[in-house]
């Protein structure tokens, strides 16, 4: 379990003052001239020591992405963009940290901003986060009248300037590329790759779109060193992590721990447990909405960091832990996943536009029953031709769930077919 | 030059092309919707996935660029697993009612699914329905059968110009529609019927009428416009059923303008299908003997020099030489082809012609447009220099009307004050075409056909030459016609001969009785009020503003129904092709002149069109020279004399109704309802 001396977080639940006075008492802001005078190389190097990865789902390592970006500029602009578009289902992490811990997060975005030899960072604020952009603005104001953005930022000798821009409540801009297109004004839909954003991003320049999280914990990383974060968790599965816990555990909530934490100690020790004890899991998502389900079997012993659960074929994505106890109709709740990514597939590519309808009509049917068993197959088989396919990975997202579902859920589902066919109600569960 | 391997075999290509492409080169078949040469990569079908080793996912083909070494398989299993998955999901939702579609048997959709697709549906749920949208009388929509290439959205935004299609909705609601619904506001957008790969986007004046098995395909040359446009007729039976664009690098790479596709109903009504006299101030049907004595009869009483004869737009360099011939017999002086009364010369071809030829637009760096406007004379073309402007660097200045073309350009003036000014470098419009490498100036038939036309054309040459824009790798000094008979006719020397009256001439001369004998040859956009008195013979196709002054009709062969020569405006000779019959008794132009002229006692020296030929190509070699341009490295111009200021008019002012057929077609007359002039009479409530 994680102590609190190793919390990069200290505010998450906003007891303390989320401004610049309370975070400069959490010790945000302190010399970051002196980290910037340590240069490019070194702020990105000792990323790369740390091993973070990045935090908004896929766990790219972050040192290595902003190493990507130019060295040198040929006359175009550097952009960083920070990607608070947080909307994956389960997902509520990065509206903590913008809340009550803005601070981290401008000051991570001057530091990542100062290493890929960017002038301008833009963070993109979801757009149901109505509060927690008028927060954030708050903090950036408070930066600015403080002398840490702008001109000479932090006295660092770096001219940075830092904007708050708001979506307007797509899921699909939530993906870095749909993100930039929605920044510049078109329709949220993701672009071709190559040319990827580090070569070709908004505006035709150089952009670096990194999740809210992964900047935050920037400004400890360098201030306590890579040896610190790194010696946290497990090797390439570094640091700390905040988890969101949601569903049927007795205390849902927000809490940073270390990365690798078993899914149980995480379940129990911070969430009052399982509704009903541990006996009663069916099953949990481990990662936000988009990874498959692990039923209780693997719940008992898996790990949570990105390696150990994509051993068992699922993947630590946000951190977004759903716990669904007994009670639950399995099935419906999956159902219910993927009407949510057929009302956010953009439309653009044709696996994804046609495939989400398709998956989402024949959950529904398995949900009453109303179904031959030969269709769970073929499902398994439309979700195989939607993964991989598409231009983005909302496809993958849209798909695995269903997967899960299958791999670990099939006898449910049979059952649910037989009992309609023999004339039996289906069995209701509650909510 | 990368050098990839496909499907077993080594190809080196062409730096910065695409993996499809490079598929195309190495003949390995990739299936594509959304892809077209042409338009932006959307990369949205998928259909063209590719295996690429070392790549954990297949990979669109079209979007990726090709790279040194990497190794393609586009016929593993997993390759055709995909292919077969994407053909699944865009069919799931597509009607097949093929039956019914009027794509059917040149359906993109259709074929990839014979080639790539499965024989069955796992399909059980209901089919998404899309509401029809409305886009005006020439596109015709079902929009259930979109498969959301935006194909059709990419051609509107970066060929025509007119950003007006999109999609609206999200993920499967996505729906593509204009903008409230409204007609594209492009002469180009019929186009989008040719790229739409399924029946979403049809052609509505022609749905239902014909199957494409049941067409012959006949390889022809448009005349709309000056462009020379490559065409292809489709007829069944005697009746012209559609017309397509065909692929022509050089002149319209694979677009056409809606008047060019769309004219096929104008070549079915009012058309002059026998002889007629004209009898106690009525027409009446007549044999071709009682037409042919009735012209003689007058010709023989009146002296030559008060006869005369005017070639139309539309005329074709075969019938203007016969006609030519058989005046020059009688020693008639009074010859036209230049109905507009341009006031350009034959003689120095370079003075007249589209110098930099219209795939050198795309060469130039600067352009400056004298009194026209491109867009409606020759909407082909202005999408050429559309595409060389969405490339940058491209100013563009215009003098006369300030037009919107679809890009940006700076109006500079009005008239002939600004040209002067341009000429003595003191507008800083001079400069920018001093500092070009390759400057262009286009010069309209607006601006020429003016009674100070030829001051016009010296200044613009003057402007040209300081410019530095003639020199012997590159001619930038531009006429833009209007009219398909135009260059042929001038290269043929159909204008008045010595002491010969001229259009106006003719005219004026015909209302005080000067010139008693006027013979028209497809020739209707003259005043032909003045026309009351003479004696008219009209040899056209249709009962237009000729035929009604006329005393004697000849009914002649549309350009869809006669083998025959037109030179478009950069001077390339092209031969248009019979697709279908004259109707009735209507016949070739050289022939019904060679048959009169036998009745005038001046046979002419040929009995088949082989002959006329030869004959032409004698007197005038480059005719045979068909689809060449030759670049002159010097231009002449006339004595100029004094510009007055008074604003250029542009020639073109009703796009849909410039020559008979376009009169006579129910279709323009829509378009023109839909797209004309909406400020004149319109009331607001009127829409």
């Amino acid at each position: 379990m994680l102590q609190d001396k190793d919390r990069i977080f200290t505010n998450l639940y906003g007891l303390d003052d989320y401004g610049l006075e309370g975070a400069r008492r959490r010790g945000d802001w302190d010399n970051t001239k002196d980290i910037i005078a340590k240069g490019r190389d070194w702020i990105i190097d000792e990323m790369k020591q740390s091993g973070l990865r990045g935090r908004g789902g896929a766990g790219f390592p972050t040192g290595l992405k902003w190493s990507f970006m130019p060295k040198e500029s040929d006359g175009r602009p550097h952009y960083l963009v920070v990607n608070a578009d947080e909307s994956e289902p389960g997902t509520c992490k990065d509206r903590e940290i913008l809340r009550h811990d803005p601070h981290k997060l401008v000051e991570g975005c001057l530091l990542a901003g100062f290493a890929m030899g960017a002038n301008a960072g833009y963070i993109y604020v979801r757009g149901e986060f109505i509060f927690e952009r008028e927060q954030l603005q708050r903090a950036v104001d408070q930066a600015y009248d403080a002398g840490l953005l702008g001109k000479n930022a932090a006295d660092s000798g770096w001219d940075f300037e830092l904007f708050v821009v708001h979506g307007a409540g797509a899921y699909i801009c939530g993906e870095e590329t749909a993100l930039i297109e929605s920044m510049e004004g078109k329709k949220g839909m993701p672009r071709l790759k190559p040319p990827f954003p580090a070569n070709v991003g908004l505006y035709g320049a150089p952009t670096t779109v990194n999740n809210v999280e992964s900047i935050a914990v920037a400004p400890t990383i360098l201030r306590r060193g890579a040896a610190w974060f790194g010696g946290l968790g497990r090797p390439n599965n570094t640091g700390t992590k905040v988890f969101s816990i949601s569903g049927h555990v007795n205390n849902p909530c927000n809490v940073e721990e270390e990365m690798g934490i078993p899914m149980r100690e995480l379940i129990d020790k911070h969430c009052g447990g399982v509704r009903g004890g541990w006996d009663n899991l069916l099953a949990v998502i481990p990662g936000g909405a988009s990874v498959p389900l692990l039923p209780k079997s693997i719940c008992d012993t898996v790990l949570m960091d990105f390696d150990s659960l994509k051993e068992v074929q699922s993947g630590l994505g946000t951190a977004a832990v759903v716990v669904m106890d007994k009670s639950t109709d399995v099935i419906k709740a999956i159902a219910r996943l993927s009407a949510f990514y057929k009302h956010e597939s953009c439309g653009q590519c044709t696996p994804c536009r046609e495939g989400t309808g398709w998956m989402w009509r024949v959950m529904e049917r398995l949900v009453t029953g109303e179904a031959e068993v030969e269709e769970i197959e073929m499902l398994l088989d439309v979700t195989k031709r939607v993964e991989g396919h598409t231009i983005c990975a909302l496809g993958d997202a849209a798909a695995w769930p269903v997967q899960g579902l299958i791999r670990h859920f099939r006898p449910v589902i049979e059952e649910r077919i037989a009992t309609r066919k023999s004339g039996g109600a289906a069995p209701v569960a509650a909510e | 030059m990368p050098k990839l391997t496909i499907d077993g075999v080594e190809v080196e290509v062409e730096n910065g092309i695409t993996v499809l492409q490079a598929c195309e080169e190495a003949n390995a078949d990739v299936p594509r919707f959304c892809y077209h040469e042409r338009l932006s990569i959307a990369g949205n079908c998928r259909m063209c996935l590719v295996e690429i080793e070392k790549s954990p996912k297949p990979v669109a083909s079209c979007a990726m660029p090709a790279a040194d070494g990497m190794v393609v398989h586009t016929k593993t299993p997993s390759v055709k697993r995909a292919r077969e998955g994407v053909m699944e999901f865009l069919l799931i939702n597509h009607p097949l009612d093929c039956p019914i579609c009027d794509q059917g048997g040149e359906c993109d959709l259709q074929d990839q699914a014979m080639a790539f697709g499965v024989d069955t549906s796992r399909f059980d749920e209901n089919k998404r329905a899309v509401e029809d949208k409305e886009m005006g009388p020439l596109v015709k929509t079902i929009m259930t059968r979109c498969i959301h290439c935006t194909r059709c959205v990419r051609f509107a935004q970066e060929v025509a110009g007119v950003p007006e299609i999109g999609a609206i909705g999200r993920g499967e609601d996505m729906e593509i529609t204009t903008y409230l619904e409204k007609s594209l506001t492009s002469e180009l957008s019929g186009n989008v019927i040719d790229l739409c790969p399924v029946g979403a986007l049809t052609s509505k004046p022609y749905a239902f009428t014909a199957r494409p098995w049941e067409l012959r395909k006949t390889e022809s040359i448009d005349v709309m416009d000056a462009v020379g446009s490559a065409i292809r007729v489709d007829a069944r039976g005697k009746e012209v059923m559609r017309v397509m664009p065909r692929l022509n690098e050089d002149v319209n790479e694979e677009w056409i303008s809606d008047k060019t596709r769309f004219i096929w109903d104008g070549l079915r009504s009012q058309r002059l299908d026998q002889p007629y006299v004209r009898e106690n101030g009525k027409l009446r049907a007549a044999s071709w003997n009682e037409a042919f004595d009735a012209i003689a009869e007058k010709v023989t009483s009146t002296t030559p020099d008060k006869m005369a004869a005017i070639a139309g737009d539309l005329a074709c360099v075969e019938g203007m030489s016969a006609l030519r011939d058989l005046m020059t017999s009688l020693g008639v002086a009074n010859l036209d082809c230049r109905q507009d009364g341009t006031k350009l010369n034959s003689g120095d071809r370079a003075s007249y012609l589209f110098n930099s030829s219209i795939a050198g637009i795309e060469d130039a760096d600067a352009l400056l447009i004298i009194g026209s406007n491109p867009r409606t004379e020759a909407p082909v073309l202005n999408a050429r220099i559309r595409k060389r402007w969405s490339n940058g660097g491209f100013p563009v200045g215009i003098v006369g009307e300030n037009v919107d073309l679809t890009f940006d350009t700076e109006h500079l003036g009005a008239g002939g004050q600004t040209l002067k000014e341009i000429a003595d470098g003191s507008h800083p419009f001079a400069r920018i075409l001093e500092v070009a490498e390759r400057p262009m100036i286009i010069l309209g038939q607006g601006a020429l056909s003016r009674a100070d036309g030829a001051a016009v054309h010296a200044t613009a040459l003057q402007i040209a030459e300081k410019a530095g824009a003639i020199s012997a790798d590159w001619n930038g000094f531009n006429v833009l016609h209007t009219s398909a008979a135009r260059v042929g006719g001038l290269d043929l020397g159909f204008v008045p001969g010595e002491g010969g009256k001229d259009v106006s001439g003719i005219l004026d001369a015909a209302s005080t009785g000067d010139v008693e004998f006027v013979f028209l040859l497809g020739a209707d956009e003259i005043d032909t009020s003045k026309l009351e008195n003479p004696f008219v013979v009209y040899q056209g196709t249709h009962g237009d503003a000729g035929a009604h002054v006329a005393d004697v009709i000849l009914p002649g062969a549309a350009y869809t129904e006669k083998s025959a020569l037109w030179v478009n405006t950069e001077g390339r000779v092209q031969m248009g092709r019979r697709a279908a019959f004259p109707p009735g008794d209507a016949r070739e132009d050289w022939s019904i002149l060679r048959a009169l002229s036998d009745v005038l006692g001046q046979t002419l020296p040929f009995d088949s069109l082989q002959q006329l030929r030869a004959g032409l190509f004698e007197a005038h070699p480059h005719f045979a020279q068909l689809d060449t341009v030759s670049t002159a490295s010097s231009v002449t111009s006339g004595p100029g004399g004094a510009m007055d200021d008074t604003p250029f008019a542009n020639a073109v002012t009703d796009f849909y109704f410039t020559n008979p057929i376009a009169r006579a077609s129910k279709i323009m007359a829509d378009c023109a309802a839909t797209y004309g002039n909406k400020e004149a009479g319109a009331t607001g409530t009127n829409g």
